[in-house]
């Protein structure tokens, strides 16, 4: 990124909080609501089938993100939200009430597109004062030449200057009212496009991957903004990404859409530790989750050569069968790597057997590529502290013939259609312990 | 490029030139040449008739001045214009607008308003000619069975403008709208949805905040183009009205045209001719001048 306003410091960040309490009715936020509720949305494109029977809820002041692959319907069901298409069948519900049929400017949202769609023949002021002039100024008032002697474009005017000035500032802007958006860096425009949704003064911020145009640091930064936007205006927040980390890190509760279906809707932490699906537990979480394949027969899961009793909590629908098993590469713990002398260790948990192939180096963390003994065919991820691949002196271990455990507890079971097999609590104390938990354990035991 | 000397450099230099001679050449030959010689022969009586003729300097130039001709066929040419110019922007505009949103037959209607572009516009006005004739042309068919007088399309000195502009219009409009077909499939979808969002949904908003401001730099090349088209005007009035009736469609370039070829006053045609040219010249630069700033953000 060439310019660099944005990375400039600004002292009064934290002091002034980035609160762009509406200009126009400040005495009106209390009563403002926006819940948003979509009551089994369809939409095809042709024969496509673009969205089945989408419903959902978000509650006034909520950050929800729609979270999923390219091409899922994300993108759709926002612009179903903003009005921007018609769904073919099912209810859309602002605070109650169906707008289907009422037109955008009506629905009380802003959107942020991708791209920004910022007017390019029109000055950064024009750009953010265009929602207002439309609100405000009746037809004859906005027409090009007849507007010089309309009273009302005059008498709207100042307000509506004053109103785009308060925002710019607020988002830091200001020095940049006059310019085209030709001559605005990426994060500049990212920022007038927010400003522009920002000044007619919303009840829903709708967001359409808004940071994917970018580069990674400023994508950080704004994404940190966005948080502090949201909890500074208490808006209702619609996010669509397919980042999952973005999804992740910023909202309250995500929704995983996958081929038209929200798959699971929820707290990041639930989809990311209670994953109904195995596509969930796929698409939440990078390193992507480990998924090997198993069989459950007499009350045992087995896989490869090795045996562990499960308990399948009551409701759940197979008793036997195959299965696919899940283990987030975190929760697979390097035990025994050769020529490292680790101290004293807790060894619980189930011991594999673990053949190393590659080896990257995150920083902080290594990602360890290999394979479990018995899966010959499924290369496994396994995400450690650097301390526990590498030696203390900081040399790898050259031997190939690794061993890892499994807290039994982690271990996340999903029938051969991809359904979550719920599991009874396991009923140990230890097996229950986080995995990091133990690591710190073991830390603590290292320097005693 | 050449601000180092080196030997190396000082053969590339060379070999550029020989390079760009050819194509440099050409130009020369085609477009620099004839307008020189015409120059010339501006500032002659030369005639088509005779070998013989005399340098007379800018009399030519001083003639147009008071010559009535000049005076009757620049104030043919701007009526025409004026006829012809807003209608091949404005109609060609409003049927690219309409064809853009339809999504069934319209690329058999692009097909169809593009035709006449296709024709040959010589062949074409012989048609014309025929459909406007004013006993059994089938224009006037319609007009008096609609009941009213039938209408001398193309000998009345009121009428020969216009319909004149009408077939021009025919000719072009094809053209003009396939350009504006083009522009407006540039403008980003996005836009119109933005704009929709922050409110102008209006088809008038939507064309004045949108359409229009992005349609900028084509709505420039249509028209400059199409000014040219107008002042250009010469193979209609040619085959169907030979500047009649009494001369009241008499455009600059056919003047030019009969003064040369006609009446064989080569030099005073020269000097027409080259008007002409610095006409167009000035208008073309003019409109880029004051236009291009606004439409390119
Ligand atoms: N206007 C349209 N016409 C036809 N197909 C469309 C249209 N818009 C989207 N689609 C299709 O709908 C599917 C979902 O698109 P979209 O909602 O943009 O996905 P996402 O935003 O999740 O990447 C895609 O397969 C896309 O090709
Ligand atoms: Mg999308």
């Amino acid at each position: 990124m060439p310019r660099s306003d944005h990375q400039a410091p600004r002292p009064n960040r934290q002091a002034a909080p980035t609160a762009v309490c509406r200009p126009s009715c400040p005495g009106l936020r209390e009563i403002i609501m926006a819940k948003l509720s979509l009551n089994k949305i369809g939409k095809s494109f042709g024969k496509t089938v673009v969205l089945k029977d989408i419903s959902l809820d978000i509650e006034d002041g909520e950050f929800v993100s729609l979270v999923g692959q390219s091409g899922c319907g994300k993108s759709t069901l926002l612009r179903i939200i903003a009005g921007l298409e018609a769904p073919d069948s099912g209810d859309i519900l602002i605070d109650g009430v169906r707008v289907n049929d009422t037109a955008p400017k009506h629905r009380n949202i802003a959107m942020v597109f991708q791209d920004y769609a910022l007017y390019p023949h029109m000055s950064v002021a024009e750009n953010m004062a265009m929602p207002l002039i439309m609100a405000r100024l009746p037809l004859h008032a906005r027409l090009p030449l007849a507007r010089r002697l309309s009273p009302a474009h005059r008498r709207h005017k100042p307000g509506i200057q004053r109103d785009v000035a308060e925002v710019a500032r607020k988002l830091h802007i200001e020095h940049l009212l006059d310019r085209r958006p030709a001559q605005l860096s990426g994060g500049q425009r990212q920022r007038v496009a927010l400003g522009r949704a920002l000044v007619r003064d919303p009840k829903i911020f709708l967001m359409d991957e808004p940071l994917s145009n970018l580069d990674a640091k400023l994508r950080m930064q704004v994404r940190r903004e966005i948080c502090e936007l949201h909890a500074s205006s208490g808006l209702t927040f619609v996010y669509v990404t397919h980042d999952q980390i973005e999804a992740m890190t910023m909202s309250d509760r995500v929704a995983l859409m996958h081929g038209g279906s929200i798959l699971q809707i929820g707290a990041p932490n639930a989809l990311y530790s209670d994953p109904d699906n195995v596509d969930v537990a796929r698409f939440i979480g990078s390193p992507e989750i480990n998924i090997l394949p198993g069989v459950i027969e007499n009350g045992a899961l087995r896989a490869g050569d090795i045996s562990v009793p499960v308990r399948l909590a009551p409701g759940c629908k197979i008793r036997s069968g195959a299965v696919q098993i899940g283990l987030r590469p975190e929760h697979l713990v390097l035990e025994k790597v050769p020529e490292l002398a680790y101290p004293a260790r807790i060894g619980t948990g189930i011991p594999l057997a673990f053949r190393k192939h590659t080896i990257e180096d995150l920083g902080a963390e290594v990602l360890v590529h290999g394979r479990l003994a018995g899966h010959p065919d499924h290369e496994v991820r396994i995400r450690a502290q650097k301390s526990d691949a590498y030696g203390a002196g900081g040399t790898l271990a050259s031997a190939k013939d690794w061993e890892v455990r499994i807290n039994p507890a982690h271990i996340l079971l999903f029938d051969a259609t991809g359904s979550r097999l719920p599991t009874e609590p396991a009923n140990s104390d230890r097996e229950a312990e986080p995995a990091a938990m133990r690591r710190g354990l073991r830390q603590q035991a290292g320097l005693a | 490029m050449a601000t180092t000397s080196g030997p190396l450099q000082r053969a590339q230099t060379r070999l550029a030139y020989w390079l760009v001679a050819p194509a440099t050449l050409l130009i020369l030959l085609i477009y620099v040449l004839p307008i020189i010689v015409v120059f010339a022969a501006s500032l002659t009586d030369y005639t088509l008739v005779s070998d013989y003729y005399e340098f007379v300097g800018l009399d030519n130039y001083r003639k147009m001045a008071t010559d009535a001709q000049f005076g009757n066929a620049l104030h043919n040419t701007f009526v025409f214009a004026l006829l012809f110019l807003p209608a091949a922007f404005v109609v060609s505009l409003v049927l690219a607008i309409a064809i853009q949103e339809r999504k069934r037959f319209r690329s058999i209607l692009e097909i169809v308003y593009f035709l006449p572009v296709t024709s040959t516009l010589a062949a074409m006005a012989l048609v014309w000619s025929a459909l406007l004739d004013s006993r059994q042309g089938i224009v006037n068919g319609i007009v008096t069975s609609l009941g009213f007088a039938p209408l001398n399309f193309l000998g009345s000195e009121d009428l020969v403008l216009i319909s004149l502009a009408a077939i021009s219009l025919w000719s072009i409009i094809g053209f003009n709208m396939v350009l504006f077909l083009a522009g407006l499939t540039a403008i980003p979808t996005n836009l119109y949805e933005a704009a929709a969002i922050d409110g102008a949904d209006h088809p008038i908003d939507k064309f004045l905040k949108v359409t229009w401001p992005m349609l900028g730099p084509t709505a420039m090349f249509v028209a400059i183009t199409t000014s040219i088209t107008a002042f250009k005007l010469f193979d209609t009035v040619a085959i169907i009205t030979r500047g009649g009736p009494d001369k009241a469609s008499e455009v600059y370039l056919y003047l030019a045209f009969l003064e040369g070829f006609e009446y064989f006053n080569m030099g005073y045609s020269s000097a027409l001719s080259l008007v002409f040219i610095l006409l167009i010249l000035l208008f073309a630069l003019v409109q880029a001048v004051f236009v291009d700033r606004r439409v390119h953000y």
